[in-house]
């Protein structure tokens, strides 16, 4: 089911305020410039040798330029697995997040139920929080927590892809909720209001009636969790011990030595490691933007 | 509202394009979570518990392949396998008090001094004693620093490397300098140096720990060893008058130190000892040889730090010792106790060696032949030293080390002239500190 | 968008669940309320717990009383820093990204061509990871290696990272240079959905561009508003990977959420201590909650 709710009108041709853009441009394009630059000036180190680029400062005229920094942070830090540990971290992540936090933003806007503003503060509220202070209780909590061994090798919660996996959409759920809720009371609730009549149940409303209307949102904001649970380090980093586990944000670090780090490897590796998001960020920006317009708008 | 043709045709295009690519996006997105998902977290169930595992915070390529090199010897020598559990330095040794709580491996690298005994007295280590007592080649300074306060070894130390002043043979010969035995000559070559146009001291300190190397020397150098680590214990107090007369004789270098040392990383540092912008600087031995080239590196010495008090002398030397410990849940002991068993040979480390020259082998009977000058010189160092430190951050308790002195340094190096508010402020964190237990 | 908008006419809604209904509900209701209190609200509870205790994370846990509070006070250098460079953050971020995030949205939305590379480009940084920008920092900021310096060239360089009285406004500029892109992406969506009809009655009015969007546009921003907001005072007191990643958040760019690493993450163990920290924190953000709160209740009145 496909609502038409393509927030634009149709293109009007008023004609004056296409003149006189040209000082818009140039505004537009130097602050373009300006934000794009830092991203260039760092692909451009990570085509140069360390030693270049250590003794004649970063902003010079290159000397040797090649790939071979791309080729060897890929090898070299065994990116490929790590690259499948965030997938498997942020894919489910994502889209069970993204369900849960619809099913509760739909029951809080909704359904009137009793309660349903003190359960939106208490979810907005869990987003507050910086996730530092949960490590050491949540570290206890998980290492008490036994799983069978076809579940976690470690017989734990703990060093298991569980517990990230579980963190991640407890961590987010706040988020989500907030923007989906806003989002939703801005929806008709004439269709709502009509299934009902049609004797729709709280499982229809939410599947059939609302869910649909939402979708642009939830892919904006599925968009935003992936970049944030593909990004995010910390998780992983204490709530895995074992090293092949670890997300692939964690196979940039291991470009780092005890004391040498070359950041030139370094930068080939960040591009690499970013490529998912941006390309995700480019696939879904039609969506994206629709979405946010959508859940921005006004009821 | 105006809209352009442009971004006009653009809303059609959206409206299509999101009915068809939302629904293959979302199936896709479906899909690969289950394509991924399952099999990857399924796949743990595979790798039973087999062999003896080892948790090593090498993950940069060069200690990488020669801790390989030296685990694959071993298996080949035992037939028995080592499975090999790698986590960045940096994040392993944050992550330290959890993984040795959690799942640990069997085996796992670590420091050596009162970083490894920190963790033996809270009795997540396994003692390893009786295997000390057939080790050989390893003396006493090292046997004392892989001791715990119960009197039992728990480190197998594999490596070390010294800190020293570091430069450049060439320029120290063209411009006719000595190298300094004393503080004064020291301090007098420094303005020497300065006066010819170079910086006397390459510095960097953004990392917070480069500069604990100088106050280390500084501190044993005018109150001795024992003073120092009965400091770094917590057992004399900062803000006494010999720590009192480190700073302020620090204080006194500082004109000769590359300003603006907080903003430049130790690298960055030690280029301007590469390039002949500066004279010296105070590092450990794989430090600076990272940023010569190959050409120059030969050109690279050092010379051990000078003389403030003639009753100490030059005798301490700082030189780290990484090393490997068995954690108290290992759950293949004995082959454990077997792989510690060869680590701690001659041979384990020539392996290591022959990947990693950077670094000095702590075994007496390792072979010295393949050394560069450098590493000789190295080795004599440390050999000649009466006592050992470990470095600040591995003297002292790490969270003193990292949440007050790092920042108390940094503090000192930006305004070194208030030294009784600041060792007045490090006693009082130190006295919190230490009450905690 | 106007035939899609809600009418709260204040009448209760049906309330006739039947037991599948309920079955729905308790399940899809309860596990994310069980997620949110097991993994979000009980350790912070914990945490509340832990702050009046000292704990190195492996041994006994013993009682300190308000110990803690007393020292963060009194005797912990980087405290009061790290306090004042959150809280201009967030006048930084409010102040200065958030208006900027709007002004581009504004001159985006106006038709201009090219706006799908504006956009694109502007929020580009807000996909990067903590190693980037931490890279990027070095990369312009360096004060022997940067780039800045070169262009700048002189004698003296400055020292942009290493100066105390300067590196948190260069991190400010960063943190800006991310903010800014998340900001006008959520205002170009909301200006998207702003009824054109209003704006061409307001120009029918006489008002000029600037009254029309001040008058008429901002005001049905509101909710964008709402959400900027938010965002931004999360963003400001959780701030953490930017100075993280340039010097680990010391020599003048402590932050509160740095401090909690600091003291609970590393190695070092000063559980306590690190929970203090994090429950005044906790305290700050729970006075926007209510100020949100607030405001929120008010908003809802009027519709």
């Amino acid at each position: 089911m496909t609502v038409s709710t393509a927030p634009r009108p149709a293109p009007t041709r008023t004609g004056p305020a296409r003149h006189g853009r040209f000082g818009v441009h140039l505004f537009l394009t130097a602050v373009s410039l300006a934000f794009l630059a830092p991203l260039l000036l760092a692909v451009y180190a990570s085509l140069r040798p360390y030693e270049e680029t250590a003794r004649y400062g970063y902003f010079s005229l290159p000397r040797h330029l090649s790939f071979a920094y791309y080729r060897q942070a890929f090898v070299d830090s065994g990116m490929s697995r790590y690259f499948l540990n965030s997938l498997v971290i942020a894919v489910p992540g994502v889209l069970l997040t993204l369900f849960l936090a619809s099913f509760v933003a739909f029951a809080v806007s909704r359904l009137r139920i009793r309660g349903g503003t003190a359960l939106l503060m208490v979810f907005t509220a869990g987003n507050l929080l910086p996730q530092q202070v949960l490590v050491t209780p949540l570290y206890v909590l998980f290492n008490k927590v036994p799983l069978p061994y076809w579940m976690s090798d470690s017989m734990t919660l703990y060093d298991s892809l569980w517990a990230v996996i579980a963190v991640q959409i407890a961590f987010q759920l706040g988020f989500c909720v907030f923007v989906l809720a806003n989002f939703m009371r801005t929806l008709p609730r004439e269709i709502l209001e009509a299934a009902i009549v049609d004797g729709a149940g709280v499982w229809a409303q939410y599947r059939r009636v609302t869910l649909p209307l939402c979708r642009p949102a939830l892919a904006a904001l599925g968009t935003l969790q992936f970049t944030w649970m593909y990004n995010d380090f910390l998780w992983g980093l204490v709530f895995l011990s074992d090293g092949d586990k670890l997300p692939v944000t964690s196979a940039l670090n291991n470009l780092r030595g005890q004391f040498f780090t070359d950041y030139n490897l370094l930068a080939a590796g960040s591009v690499l490691v970013a490529l998912p998001t941006v390309l995700v960020f480019l696939l879904l920006q039609r969506h994206f933007i629709a979405g946010l317009t959508l859940g921005a708008s006004k009821g | 509202m105006a809209q352009s043709p442009f971004s006009g045709s653009d809303a059609y295009g959206e409206v299509a394009g999101r009915r068809m690519s939302r629904r293959t996006l979302l199936r896709g997105a479906a899909l690969g979570a289950g394509a991924v998902a399952l099999p990857a977290l399924l796949t743990a169930c595979d790798s039973g518990p087999s062999g003896i595992t080892m948790g090593s915070n090498a993950s940069d390529a060069v200690p990488k392949k020669a801790f390989a090199a030296a685990f694959t010897a071993y298996e080949k020598k035992s037939k028995k396998t080592v499975k090999v559990n790698t986590v960045n330095h940096e994040n392993f040794q944050e992550n330290i008090n959890r993984y040795l709580q959690g799942t640990p491996d069997d085996v796992f690298m670590w420091f050596a001094g009162n970083r490894m005994q920190y963790f033996a007295r809270k009795g997540l280590l396994t003692d390893i004693s009786d295997l000390w007592r057939d080790f050989g080649g390893f003396t006493e300074a090292l046997k004392k620093q892989s001791t715990g306060r119960d009197g039992k070894q728990y480190l197998v130390p594999y490596y070390y490397y010294p800190w020293a002043v570091f430069h450049r043979k060439s320029v120290f010969r063209e411009r006719g300098y000595e190298i300094p035995r004393t503080f004064d000559e020291y301090r007098a070559l420094a303005k020497k140096m300065q006066k010819d146009g170079l910086v006397p001291f390459a510095f960097g300190d953004k990392d917070g720990w480069p500069a604990m190397g100088t106050f280390d020397y500084l501190n044993m150098r005018a109150n001795g060893y024992d003073f120092h680590i009965a400091l770094m214990s917590g057992r004399k107090s900062w803000n006494s008058p010999q720590v009192k007369q480190v700073f302020d004789l620090w204080r006194g270098l500082m004109p000769y130190h590359q300003k603006g040392a907080n903003g430049r990383t130790w690298q960055e540092a030690a280029q301007t000892l590469a390039q002949k912008k500066a004279g010296m600087t105070v590092l450990g031995l794989p430090h600076p040889g990272q940023q010569f080239s190959a050409a120059d590196r030969p050109d690279l010495d050092f010379f051990p730090f000078p003389e403030i008090d003639p009753v100490h002398g030059q005798d301490a030397v700082e030189a780290p010792i990484d090393g490997f410990l068995m954690s108290r849940k290992a759950k293949d002991e004995d082959g454990a106790r077997d792989l510690l068993k060869f680590l701690a040979t001659p041979e384990a480390e020539n392996t290591y060696l022959k990947y990693d020259p950077n670094n000095i082998a702590v075994n007496s009977g390792a072979d010295t032949a393949t050394y560069t000058a450098l590493q000789k010189k190295a080795v004599h160092l440390v050999a000649g030293a009466r006592q050992i430190s470990q470095f600040m951050d591995r003297d002292t308790r790490p969270d003193f080390a990292s949440t007050v002195m790092i920042q108390a340094i940094q503090q000192f190096l930006n305004n070194p002239d208030d030294i009784d508010g600041l060792v007045n402020d490090i006693e009082r964190q130190k006295k919190q500190i230490f009450a905690a237990g | 968008m106007v035939t899609t908008r809600a009418r709260h006419a204040g009448r209760p809604g049906p309330r006739r669940h039947t037991r599948r209904d309920l079955a729905v509900l308790g399940v899809l209701l309860g596990l994310p309320i069980l997620l949110d209190l097991a993994l979000i609200w009980g350790p912070t509870l914990a945490s509340v717990g832990l702050s009046f205790t000292t704990w190195d994370g492996v041994g006994d846990i013993k009682g300190a009383g308000l110990d803690n509070y007393r020292n963060l006070f009194t005797d912990y250098p980087p405290f009061w820093p790290a306090v004042r460079h959150n809280l201009l953050w967030l006048a930084f971020l409010g102040l200065l990204a958030a208006p900027f995030g709007l002004l581009l949205a504004v001159l985006i939305d106006r038709g201009v061509r090219f706006s799908r590379f504006y956009q694109s480009t502007l929020y580009l940084p807000v996909v990067l990871s903590l190693a980037v920008v931490g890279f990027i920092a070095q990369l312009i900021l360096s004060r022997d290696q940067g780039a800045l310096n070169a262009v700048i060239g002189g004698k003296d360089p400055t020292d942009w990272l290493g100066d105390p009285g300067l590196n948190i406004w260069m991190v400010l500029l960063a943190a800006c240079w991310r903010h800014t892109g998340y900001v006008m992406i959520l205002y170009l969506a909301g200006l998207k959905s702003v009824d054109p009809g209003l704006k061409e009655a307001a120009a029918l009015d006489g008002a000029s561009e600037r009254q029309a969007f001040f008058r008429v546009v901002l005001p049905t921003l509101r909710p964008v508003n709402v959400i900027v907001g938010v965002i931004t005072v999360i963003e400001s007191l959780r701030a953490f990977d930017i100075v993280y990643a340039v010097n680990k958040g010391r020599n003048g760019l402590e932050l509160l959420s740095v401090l909690v690493t600091d003291n609970i993450i590393g190695e070092a163990g000063r559980i306590g201590f690190g929970s203090a920290i994090a429950v005044v924190l906790l305290l700050v953000s729970l006075g926007f909650i209510v100020t949100y709160l607030v405001q929120e209740l008010r908003g809802e009145q009027q519709r």
